[in-house]
């Protein structure tokens, strides 16, 4: 098989439950929270603040940010996980809830698990109906507290939310200092802020200390685990992979959740790419009046030879479907990000999922495919980013970077970036001028050397180079034709195209148990918690195969390593099993050896929800 | 003017350019319109403009929509790249060709159909990036491709051959470009070569978003009596407020226009668009008496044809985004990439 097998990036938890490792009963470095919040109040920078600090004292974390689709008023949860043996994945069991917002304590209080905690603000009582005999209620009053401290209703409603980090840091541990440090470089150029910021942190820090046994079982402690990697969301790091590859320009219509990746790309490109002398950009950003538009501006710059892509969601891919035909058909280079979210339809726009598999393989009318990339975590969408462009040259056709709303808007803890300073770009097969004055006669979709991809030309390079580009019918010499033959000629080589893109995606990554005879699959988003499911399954006596798809059309090791296995459980994040019929269509393996696990509210796969499906599913059909 | 293929020997009248290129040399495919379709004019309109201003003809970028008019990039230049692209879509398609390289010439295009329907929101924000382009509405009030029906462009009372009157209110792409700022608004007939190229070739020296509809007659769907955009009508209609005259730098030095008749107007480059004025109080840089007149004479039932309106100091496209000046497509990759250090640092910052 051309699988990629690959080290573990962490070992298997140490213990069999992997929790609860030490003596005393404490799980030190091994819990997760979540502050319940309104949006709009300024809690996401405190909880940025919990989060960093956390991965500063070296311990692996991951933050969830659960959040509406809407600018202030409406509920919103920040969910943090801390894992000593470096799991990613959200968990849905909370040892310890925040509940800042009144509206949803009910909600918040029911999903401390049992024998956890509560932190609520206590400047107003707690309705007694709600409170629960297995939870420990912690009330500060931290609204009373920054009314008497701070001035302004803005100021009040901003420093609750650092009031609650203090009494948080107090409760499991976190080291105040490193909380400093980082509010300190957060307020640089603003002191008068420090000030307020580390009043507000000792406002719940002191009062914890002094009204309740700090630290709780669930605590902190320094580890050395996080050394070499950073904290960083996959728009981000996509956007500096368009910009390492050479991208010169980005269209877009703004879409939640892809937004952030141009706002990211112009944030580089303004410290990367202005001259300081004249401020001569080497760039063009063009906000598109649409989606539609957004892809054409994508396209023509292709065409023109620049790198260009633009970044979207579901919505935005249904409506650039005929474009994307387009440069299918005429084989031009085109990077779209699609960062998913929730469909159908507007569906849920701050939430995520896998939905759009089978929109983007065959996206637009007609007979199509599409070369499609499926990260798994910031990391990946720079790299994959970086990759994408090179593939969409040299294959002349649109290629998709497939990332979720998990992916992108959540920082995750990666391996630092590296970029090897030998690289350059693949442009593909595009004829010089002196290339195109020495041939006979350039004809633009002639395929010569059987790859099924033909040698292109720019714009304005040399008169020999000219031909007609049309979305219509066209004979290898791009002339127009309503030709039976000549069409199937050039379809038929669109197919053999695609077929050797299957070679040129990154293969599958496998790693093998011992002792398995089933297997899992998955991709993108779902890597996560299928590692953790996987390591604490075998644990349990159930060892699996893991292969994680990575590219699209699939490489050839995909359809090996499913018949390698009498089962094969596809773990995937929509309704439908929309990998599973991906999987089903294009390798043709029976549909009764794949077994579909779908999980598809919209927050991020835990380990859990994978464990469960295998177990159950296990329990339905007897081995 | 292409409808027939023509012998590969120079005819003596073919004068060559100064780029030794002749008028031959700017054509391109046999035409597949209707033969008498007002859009072979424009594009023999095209050739003359581009022959007359020594245009190189590999140095163009020709891009087009969906519909009849769409088809006719085949059938100029033939040494330029062409790209007919999606159904109103090809602003967004000549944006980015502009983005990747500014140094190409953009002649783009389209229909009422095109420009006017499917694709009107499009032209709209073309216009307001101000990218810079020529943009050629081949406007004759009917989809032919489909066999007939209304565009939005066709007036009220207007009927198609099948006797149905159109009662929607028009799309005027002239009142429409100005009223949303555009920089360039011009309009002529296909029929009037003598107004037509001139304002094409000023089109091709504005920096910036030109647009010029030319009412150009559907021989098969629309040219008959009753329809408001058929030769007939169209001659009699037309209303020449503003006479002009394109003037490239280099045969500055003319003669013919007496001082008091012609209002001149220097392009970018350097060279000159002269409007010879019907009305002498006729302003070309006025925006709002631009909208008035086309108005006026729309309301007398003639066309306001003519350079209407020209703006010179609107930045484009790339001005407005501080663009290097080198096109993006050819720069070094060397000073795209920021390299490993800065991704050291970067990751640093991040720690």
């Amino acid at each position: 098989m051309r699988g990629a097998r690959v080290a573990r990036l962490f070992p298997d938890p140490a213990s069999a439950n992997g929790r609860n490792g030490d003596g005393d009963g404490d799980r030190v470095n091994d819990f997760a929270f979540k502050v319940g919040t309104v949006n709009g109040t300024g809690s996401a920078s405190a909880n940025s603040l919990l989060l960093q600090s956390i991965f500063r004292m070296g311990i692996p974390v991951t933050g969830k940010n659960v959040f509406p689709s809407n600018i202030q008023g409406l509920p919103t949860w920040y969910e943090i996980r801390v894992s000593r043996d470096g799991w990613t994945a959200r968990t849905p069991d909370f040892d310890l809830i925040v509940a800042m917002n009144p509206a949803t304590h009910e909600r918040d209080i029911a999903e401390v698990r049992s024998g956890g905690w509560l932190l609520h603000d206590s400047s107003w009582p707690l309705d007694a109906s709600l409170l629960r005999d297995d939870v420990t209620f912690i009330g500060i009053p931290l609204g009373r507290m920054c009314v008497e401290a701070f001035s302004g209703g803005r100021e009040r409603t901003l420093m609750k939310n650092i009031a609650y980090a203090g009494a948080l840091a107090a409760l499991i541990d976190l080291d105040l200092d490193v909380v400093k440090d980082a509010i300190r470089a957060e307020f640089a150029k603003k002191p008068k802020s420090i000030d307020s910021n580390f009043l507000a942190l000792h406002l719940g820090y002191d009062y914890a200390k002094a009204n309740f046994a700090c630290p709780l079982p669930i605590r902190l402690e320094r580890m050395d685990a996080t050394r070499g990697h950073v904290l960083m969301d996959g728009n981000t790091a996509a956007a500096l992979g368009c910009v390492y590859a050479g991208a010169t320009v980005g269209a877009w219509y703004p879409i939640t959740p892809a937004t952030s990746l141009m706002d990211a790309f112009g944030r580089f490109c303004a410290r990367y790419r202005v001259d300081a002398g004249t401020g001569e950009r080497r760039y063009c950003i063009v906000q598109a009046e649409d989606e539609l538009a957004a892809a054409g501006v994508v396209i023509g710059a292709g065409w023109a030879g620049a790198r260009a892509f633009t970044p979207t969601a579901g919505p935005g891919i249904s409506l650039m479907g005929e474009f994307i035909g387009l440069a299918y058909y005429t084989e031009i280079p085109a990077v779209f990000f699609d960062v998913q979210r929730t469909g159908p339809s507007t569906g849920m726009p701050t939430r995520t999922q896998q939905g759009d598999l089978l929109s983007i393989a065959y996206a637009s009318h007609g007979d199509t495919k599409h070369v499609a990339l499926f990260p798994a975590d910031p990391a990946e969408c720079f790299r994959f980013a970086v990759q994408a462009f090179d593939l969409a040259e040299r294959f002349q056709t649109p290629v998709f970077v497939v990332s979720d709303l998990d992916i992108g808007m959540n920082d995750w803890m990666i391996p630092r970036l590296e970029w090897n300073d030998a690289w350059r770009p693949d442009r593909g097969e595009v004829l010089t001028a002196g290339q195109l004055q020495a041939m006979q006669r350039f004809s633009r979709y002639l395929d010569v050397d059987g790859d099924g991809v033909a040698a292109r030309s720019l714009p304005g390079v040399d008169p020999k180079g000219a031909y007609f580009t049309r979305g219509s019918g066209h004979d290898s010499h791009a002339a127009y034709t309503e030709d039976a033959d000549a069409y199937r000629e050039i379809v038929d080589r669109l197919k053999v195209k695609l077929e050797t893109a299957a070679r040129a995606v990154p293969p599958p990554e496998i790693r093998e148990r011992e002792g398995a005879e089933m297997a899992i699959v998955a991709l993108g988003g779902c890597n996560g918690a299928v590692l953790e499911a996987a390591a604490r399954l075998a644990i349990d006596g159930i060892p699996l195969d893991y292969m994680r798809i990575r590219g699209f059309p699939f490489d050839v090791a995909v359809g090996e390593f499913l018949r390698a296995h009498d089962r094969v459980f596809v773990v995937e994040q929509n309704r439908d099993g929309q990998l599973r019929s991906l999987l089903q269509l294009e390798t043709g393996i029976a549909g009764d050896r794949l077994i579909s696990i779908r999980d598809y509210g919209g927050v991020p796969l835990s380990a859990r929800a994978v464990m469960d499906g295998v177990t159950a599913q296990l329990a339905e059909v007897p081995a | 003017m292409t409808s027939i293929a023509k012998p590969p020997v120079r005819h003596p009248a073919l004068h060559p350019n100064a780029l030794g290129l002749t008028r031959r040399d700017y054509e391109g495919a046999m035409s597949t319109l209707c033969a008498g379709c007002g859009h072979d004019s424009v594009t023999a309109a095209i050739v003359q403009a581009c022959h007359e201003l020594d245009v190189v003809p590999h140095r163009v970028a020709k891009l087009s929509g969906i519909g009849c008019s769409s088809k006719t990039t085949a059938y100029f230049l033939r040494q330029a790249h062409g790209f007919n692209s999606v159904h109103g879509r090809m602003p967004a398609v000549a944006t980015g060709v502009s983005a990747a390289n500014r140094e190409l010439a953009i002649i783009g295009v389209s229909g009422d159909g095109d420009s006017l329907s499917i694709g009107l929101g499009q032209l709209c924000h073309a216009i307001r990036r101000n990218v810079r382009m020529l943009y050629v509405l081949e406007n004759n009030g009917v989809y032919g491709l489909t066999k007939g029906q209304f565009s939005a462009s066709a007036d009220v009372g207007s009927k198609a051959k099948r006797g149905e009157q159109n009662r929607q209110k028009p799309i005027d792409p002239v009142l429409l470009a100005l009223t949303l700022g555009a920089t360039f608004v011009a309009r002529s007939f296909s029929g009037d070569k003598a107004q037509l190229v001139p304002i094409l070739k000023a089109a091709m020296r504005h920096e910036g978003f030109a647009l010029v509809d030319v009412i150009s007659p559907c021989v098969t769907f629309n040219d008959h009596e009753g329809s408001t955009k058929s030769y007939a009508s169209t001659r009699e209609r037309q209303h020449e407020v503003a006479p002009v005259d394109f003037v490239p730098i280099t045969h500055e030095i003319r003669a013919s226009y007496a001082p008091g008749e012609a209002l001149t107007v220097p392009m970018h480059d350097g060279s000159l668009v002269r409007f010879r004025k019907l009305a002498e109080d006729y302003d070309p840089t006025d925006r709002d008496a631009a909208y008035a007149t086309v108005k006026r004479v729309h309301e007398q039932g003639e066309v306001a044809t003519g350079l209407l309106y020209l703006e010179e100091d609107a930045a484009d496209m790339h001005a407005l985004n501080h663009t290097i000046a080198a096109p993006l497509y050819d720069l070094p990759f060397e000073t795209l990439c920021p390299g490993s250090a800065a991704l050291e640092e970067l990751m640093r910052e991040l720690e």
